[in-house]
């Protein structure tokens, strides 16, 4: 109505006209808010559409018209037509059909029920982990690491569990647009043989690829290809999270690109310059379990030495025998310091004049240690310190000869190293100058992410044709005129490297959901080969670096182990220039000196990283390993800041310390740039340092994730990406809620919950941690008997190192439901393992402690005996089974629980209607309905799973071939699972160790989930008498 | 001559004020307790009380219907706190109840004359209160329509009840007591429902009457068999007021929570349980007699034996309190330490504090006679006891729940609105059912009333 109203006034141009594109952008223009429009007709009112919008069938319509009036006796006919067809039609309509045939043949290989498993890689930033993906009749379910791949060794990390979630999201863009007008792929791929022709004559000239880091060869490849055909386009490269610090730095120390790798389990001190090489960046999972293996006070070659020295407390910090809480731009002076001590013997004068006692003791004493251990340390900088920091990391390695040793060097992992951040600025400046005409975005999003004075949104616009391809419609795919449903890369063909150079193929484990794409196909369609598959693509970049005769065998055992063998880069020999390290520092030094008292450091968060999982409630609602916030990311700032600022936060009395903290809001305006965030009071953080992690904030990130956190690119600029000084912070007087599952940080005393000492002291005394655990006697039941099987558990709190991998397994495996953040803020999250994080010692600089804890499976179960029903029940190898249609739901067992472990459906948390979802969940566990408590069943179906196997074949269950979820992920090896009845086993043996102790053994529960206590490794040097 | 026990002449006047003013004979007896039923009209006073309260049953029904369409997760509940208002309201309803079986039956079997006048409205409110309460197991469940598994049936699943949890024994202990108190409260109307018969005007009334009375025609062997039922009910009923509460209590003591395992719980449970029953018969006592001038039948004597009941329970809670505090130091046990220092001065200190305000500062100005004897003093009072009787259930549930063993596991309970219109509702049918029964039904036993004038007479000639 609206259109042809319009149209008269407006006068536009009559029917048969040519399209008027002008005038349509022009409307574009004029319009506010949001405005649909279904195709470029419509836009540009062609009359001819608005015709054909008020008719819906113009044709049958004409045969009434509309002037004369219809005699009743045609009327009457008419209807008495219609109704006897409407007659027929009803009486035949059908449901649309859904033949349910078992498989006539059944696929080679399958038996119904019976999970398959593949080998498959995901790639994320800089570096890829090997997977190994459970499929149920052709469904992904859940992800596994895969142990012959390097970078995982069978764990995983929490993204990688929460992929499958992804994959079967249902906000995940379904269809191929243009200007928002559905198209099929083959006009797109006519649209890009137009244009490639185009190009042609210019050679590219105004093309512009824009990607997040290559990883993957083929694509590498690909580009490549793709720039020799057109020598003017331009290639950039832009990863929000990426590390162009590690880069530069090599550059800085060797001249040239270099990929570091480090072997941990060899170094006997470690020390962390601001590096989270735990839990992110490449080979995070490896190293974790490398540092973990030296982790044990009885290992061979003895417990290793961590330091860190960073700005905000991270998982690694939280595993350190000495961290040592330091501003962001203070860890390049503090790397100078070590550097000084270790050549000359004494700090420089530069170290002795700014510094504090506190940090020229840490840095002495680091000296002094890594003297000491020379060959057999490690220094590593972090991923978000400057490119002098790499250098002079590079430098100490160096002179410590730990090069060759405890550090390698290789050729970069990355298709194409660069400095991406020049490289954004490039393709910034192009678009300003109008230089790009066409810009093709694989995957990113810019819009949302690159740094905000770059304003690429702005600039983007002049961009004559965008398209985009990604998982999503985001940001970015709402200012680009084609966008382009990516497949998942549990859909896709594609290959990638792990951290040391190991290439695998990612195999698709079930056709793409929505017809998505790879990057692969989307850029072959501007080659000359516009429709080949990813697999040909894929498979011919392989074939051709084969060169053998026998391609196939090779081929399929690839794609069998998930790597490619041989495919590991061997190790560069390249020399550090101590020299221009130093006088990086210097200018770095230089730079940092002056500034306003607050510095905003950027991370990427450790649950939704750069924002791309923004919409996987799975990772929503973990807790972050040290604040266990969840949902909403906040201005961290340190407790002493706090109360110079006069910020509070207090518990609420909905929820309370296991759900919800009423915190202030601050405003952050850095350089001029603001962004309003809630702030969050962490004991640990560096002073005068507020830390925004990134990825939240997001407007287009589907239905989960909108309207979460705060948007911490805001105010992120280029010049300073990771941290920036001069920052202001001010109170808004306003209060804003946050979920968070553990507020209270203390242990309370008297509660010997996590044991802990040193590794003097263990020596001194091992049995330190164990107490005198209330005689069998004292229950009034009788014991039980086990004659089989009897499963247990050992958790090493040596080893847990916080990242939360196995709470996102367990949701995986577990069909747990995510219930949001109103219900985390009223103490309902779901997890059947949680992570517990305490804090000691003093509030500035505190010892940090992680504690999985599952269910304990008590032998004297408290659950057991108020069940008015039965629904809980000890089986006969020793589980608390939860019998889920028995429960009537009266809450009493989660009461009488000491470790409170049970969840409880309050509402109905399960998704029973969202199709794509029920392809997620695993066949093997039920979904709880509403009214029904839950908790961990040590994974009961794999129990089970494994008896049958063992059964059949007439023999005993082996010791480690049943596994639970938690610990399949687990990249220290902390969770070990198995039949305590046999003194063989693993877990029986770790039972047996003198640090074994059970939790709350005085209330005689006898749980069979116990703990190893945590021993630290600190350097005499350092203790001080006052603190332990 | 009261339930085949022999007349105590001398009871009526003990003590100065008498349990029923004199110069009533058994007619005048009979006449103005039957009229309140029979020829007194309906008030506006009633219509406005009962269409409230009526209006309050429509909030509980909504509330109860959104309930089971959504789940208990509309309540304020959460992990740590599985239980909230439903099992504080629960406890406090069934204390409630106690009053009534314990003023008929073990005062009957104490030979208490003064219990006459309030027995039959105290059994009244028993049983509306153990309905009450009864709402809140069954829909505090997760899974209400399964509740019924939690009895003992001969199941096809083959399944019985878990009889180890007191969750089992609640229901049979409520059920039990429940069951007797009607039929206790039912076999003393019987009488009543005769006189009601032969007095009624109307012939609805005299049908219903009727068929209630069973045929009672007063012959001495009806008088001879009633009695001995009613004695024989007593005796039944008695232990059960011991047990109902005890076995309440034991939801708590055998559970392992800090708070709640202590084997005081027991006796202490018990005298909470009188202390507010009878204070909650005080509070509709003393309207109650004012509204229909009753005062010559529920005399100042009823009201300040009543308080002086409160004043000794008061007194055991208590020590309740105290001991609690001294066992946990006494014991040593972190935990229990903890729980203590956690009620005096954590989050919920204030409902703490106003509890010991309400239960045990408050009674003490019960020791005055003057205040005894007030009415008005005795109501507020009244009142004051429900209130920390209530705070006392909020804090031995909420707050023992809310930080136990673990720190990472601690939370806190808010209740929502619909834990508030839950409770509400509940008061609601509480207060419509009386107002049934005030319309409908004797309030006071005209059949024991009349045993009373004789004493007085005999007082007057003295």
């Amino acid at each position: 109505m609206d259109c042809s109203k319009h149209n008269k006034r407006e006068g536009h141009p009559a029917a048969g006209q040519p399209l008027d594109l002008h005038a349509a952008r022009e409307r574009l223009r004029h319009t506010t808010g949001k405005t649909y429009w279904r195709s470029l007709e419509e836009l540009s009112l062609d009359p001819q559409f608005t015709e054909l919008l008020h008719r819906e069938f113009p044709r049958q319509a004409s045969e009434w018209p509309e002037a004369d009036a219809v005699g009743r006796r045609d009327f009457l006919k008419l209807m008495a037509a219609s109704l006897a067809l409407g007659g027929l039609s009803a009486g035949c309509a059908r449901k649309p059909s859904e033949t349910i045939v078992p498989y006539v043949r059944t696929p080679e290989g399958m038996t119904l029920g019976k999970a398959l498993y593949f080998a498959t890689a995901m790639p994320l930033g800089a570096s890829a982990i090997g997977l190994l993906v459970e499929s149920h009749e052709g469904r992904p379910t859940k992800i596994e690491g895969n142990p012959d791949h390097p970078g995982s060794l069978g764990a995983t990390d929490v993204f990688a569990q929460a992929a499958v979630l992804e994959l079967y999201d249902p906000d995940r863009s379904q269809v191929l647009t243009h200007l928002g007008d559905i198209r099929a792929w083959s006009s797109f791929l006519a649209e890009a043989r137009v244009v490639v022709e185009a190009l042609k004559s210019t050679k590219g000239a105004r093309f512009r690829v824009l990607t997040g880091s290559v990883i993957s060869p083929t694509l590498g490849d690909q580009l490549q290809s793709l720039l020799a055909q057109f020598p003017d386009a331009r290639w950039h490269q832009w990863e929000p999270a990426g590390s162009d610090g590690a880069r530069e730095g090599a550059r800085l120390a060797f001249g040239r690109y270099v990929n570091t790798i480090y072997r941990v389990d060899k170094a006997d001190v470690i020390v962390s310059l601001d590096a989270d090489f735990l839990a992110s960046g490449p080979g995070g999972i490896r190293y974790a379990r490398e540092f973990a293996r030296r982790r044990r006070p009885d290992v061979p070659g003895g417990m290793n030495r961590l330091y860190v020295a960073e700005p905000t407390p991270s998982v690694t910090g939280a595993s350190a025998d000495h961290r040592l809480a330091v501003r962001a731009s203070e860890v390049s002076e503090l790397a100078e310091w070590i550097h000084s001590q270790l050549t000359s013997g004494r700090l420089s004068d530069t170290g002795k004049n700014s510094g504090s006692e506190e940090k020229n003791r840490w840095a002495s004493a680091v000296a002094h240690d890594l003297q000491k251990y020379r060959g057999k340390s490690l220094v590593i900088a972090g991923e978000h310190q400057p490119a002098a920091v790499h250098a002079m990391a590079h430098a100490i390695n160096q002179s410590l000869a730990n090069v060759g040793a405890t550090v390698l060097y290789t050729e970069p992992v990355e298709a194409g190293p660069t400095n991406q951040l020049e490289s954004l600025r490039e393709l910034t400046n192009d678009m300003k100058a109008g230089n790009v005409e066409l810009l093709l975005i694989l995957g990113g999003n810019p819009v949302y992410d690159a740094p905000a004075d770059f304003q690429f949104a702005e600039l983007l616009k002049n961009v004559r044709t965008r398209i985009h391809l990604a998982l999503f419609e985001d940001e970015t795919s709402q200012l680009c005129h084609w966008h382009i449903p990516e497949a998942h890369f549990l859909e896709s063909w594609s290959d990638t490297r792990a951290y040391d150079g190991t290439a695998s193929v990612i195999q698709p484990l079930i056709a793409p959901l929505y017809h998505g794409k790879t990057a692969h196909e989307v850029l072959g369609a501007f080659s000359d080969q516009p429709s080949r598959t990813s697999y040909e693509i894929v498979r011919e970049y392989w074939k051709s670096r084969a060169g053998g005769s026998d391609f196939e065998k090779p081929w399929r055992k690839s794609l069998h182990d998930g790597v490619i063998a041989g495919t590991a880069f061997a190790p560069l020999h390249v020399a550090a220039k101590v020299a221009s390290s130093s006088r990086a520092i210097g200018s770095a030094a230089q730079a940092r000196s002056g500034g306003a008292p607050w510095e905003v450091v950027f991370r990427p968060d450790p649950a939704i990283y750069d924002g791309r999982f923004a919409n996987n409630g799975w990772l929503q609602e973990t807790p972050k390993p040290v604040t266990k916030l969840t949902w909403d990311n906040a201005a961290i700032v340190s407790p002493a800041s706090a109360q110079k600022m006069g910020l509070q936060q207090r518990v609420a009395a909905t929820g309370g310390e296991h759900g919800q903290t009423l915190s202030e809001v601050i405003e952050l305006d850095v350089n001029g740039s603001k962004v309003t965030a809630a702030a969050w009071i962490l004991p640990g953080q560096a002073e005068a340092t507020v830390t925004l992690h990134l990825g939240y904030g997001r407007w287009r990130p589907g239905r989960v994730g909108i309207q979460k956190g705060f948007n911490a690119y805001a105010v992120r600029a280029s010049s300073g990406l990771w941290s920036a000084s001069g920052a202001a912070l001010r109170k808004t007087g306003a209060r804003y809620p946050l979920a968070c599952t553990q507020a209270h940080y203390n242990m309370e005393s008297g509660r010997n919950l996590i044991r802990g000492t040193t590794l003097a002291e263990f020596h001194k005394d091992p049995k330190f941690g164990d107490e005198d655990a209330p005689p069998k006697s004292l229950s009034l039941y009788k014991e039980y008997q086990y004659a089989g099987y009897a499963w247990g558990m050992a958790i090493d709190l040596n080893a847990c190192i916080g990242c939360n991998s196995c709470v996102v397994a367990c949701q995986s495996e577990n069909n747990i439901p995510v219930v949001g953040k109103e219900q985390v803020m009223r103490g309902r999250e779901m997890h059947w393992i949680r992570i517990d994080r305490y804090f000691e010692g003093d509030i500035d600089t505190p010892a940090t402690y992680f504690q999985p804890v599952p269910c304990m499976q008590c032998e004297n179960a408290p659950c057991e005996e108020v069940c008015p029903v039965g629904a809980t029940v000890h089986s006969a190898e020793g589980l608390n089974d939860m019998v889920y249609n028995r429960c009537i739901g009266t809450r009493y067992c989660s009461n009488n629980c000491p470790y409170k472990v049970r969840r409880f459906n309050f509402l109905r948390f399960a998704d029973w209607e969202t199709p794509s979802l029920k392809l997620l969940r695993n066949p093997e566990v039920t979904v709880r309905s509403r009214g029904v408590m839950e908790k961990c069943t040590y994974c009961v179906q794999r129990i089970n799973a494994g008896r049958m196997e063992a059964e059949k074949q007439n023999r005993e269950i082996r010791d480690g071939e049943i596994v639970t979820a938690c610990q399949a992920s687990c990249p220290t090896e902390a969770i070990i699972f198995g039949n305590a009845n046999d003194p063989h086993s693993r877990v029986a043996k770790l039972k047996a160790q003198p640090r074994n102790y059970a939790l709350l053994a005085d209330l005689n529960t006898r749980p069979r989930t116990t703990y190893l206590a945590a021993v630290r490794n600190p350097n005499p040097e350092l203790e001080t008498p006052e603190k332990r | 001559m009261s339930a085949g026990l022999p007349a105590d002449q001398s009871v009526g006047t003990r003590r100065g004020t008498p349990v029923l003013e004199p110069g009533y004979t058994y007619g005048s007896v009979t006449e103005k307790i039957s009229a309140i039923v029979l020829t007194r009209p309906t008030t506006r006073g009633w219509w406005l009380g009962f269409g409230v309260s009526f209006l309050m049953v429509m909030m509980l029904f909504y509330t109860i219907s959104y309930l089971i369409a959504v789940g208990v997760g509309i309540w304020g509940i959460n992990i740590p706190v599985g239980w909230g208002f439903a099992i504080v309201n629960f406890v406090w309803w069934i204390g409630i109840g106690h009053a009534g079986t314990l003023i008929s039956a073990i005062l009957l079997l104490l030979n208490q004359k003064w219990r006459t006048s309030i027995n039959r409205f105290a059994e009244a409110m028993t049983l509306f209160a153990v309905a009450c309460a009864g709402l809140f197991p069954l829909l505090h469940a997760g899974r209400p329509w399964y509740a019924y598994w939690m009895f003992p049936y001969p199941s096809t699943m083959g399944i019985w009840p878990q009889f180890r949890s007191p969750l089992v024994w609640d229901v049979f202990a409520v059920s039990t007591y429940f069951t007797v108190s009607l039929m206790f409260w039912f076999v003393g109307l019987i009488p009543d429902f005769a006189t009601l018969r032969d007095r009624a005007t109307s012939r609805a009334r005299q049908k219903t009457y009727g068929m209630l009375a069973m045929g009672w025609r007063g012959s001495a062997r009806h008088w001879h068999r009633y009695q001995s039922a009613y004695l024989l009910l007593a005796g039944l009923a008695t232990p059960l007021v011991v047990s109902v509460h005890t076995v309440v209590s034991l939801d708590f003591a055998v559970a392992i929570v800090p708070g709640w395992h202590t084997t005081i719980f027991p006796p202490y449970f018990v005298a909470g349980a009188i202390y507010s029953g009878f204070a909650m018969v005080l509070t509709l006592a003393i309207p109650l007699r004012a509204i229909y001038k009753l005062e010559d039948f529920i005399t100042m004597r009823h009201l300040e034996n009543m308080a002086k009941v409160m004043l000794a329970t008061g007194l055991i809670v208590g020590y309740g309190y105290i001991v609690e505090f001294f066992m946990a130091w006494y014991g040593g046990n972190t935990y229990e330490i903890f729980l203590s220092l956690n009620r005096l001065a954590g989050p919920y200190r204030l409902f703490y504090w106003a509890l010991i305000a309400c239960n045990i500062i408050a009674p003490q100005f019960l020791w005055f006679r003057r205040v005894r004897t007030s009415v008005l003093a005795l109501f507020v009072m009244s009142i004051i006891v429900n209130i920390g009787m209530w705070l006392e259930r909020f804090v031995i549930v909420v707050v023992s729940l809310h930080r136990d063993f673990m720190p990472s596991a601690w939370g806190m309970y808010s209740p929502r609105i619909w834990d508030w219109t839950m409770f509400a509702g509940t008061i609601g049918l509480f207060l419509a059912l009386l107002f049934l029964f005030l319309r409908f039904l004797p309030v006071i036993s005209i059949t024991e009333m009349r045993e009373l004038v004789a004493g007085t007479q005999s007082s007057d000639k003295k």
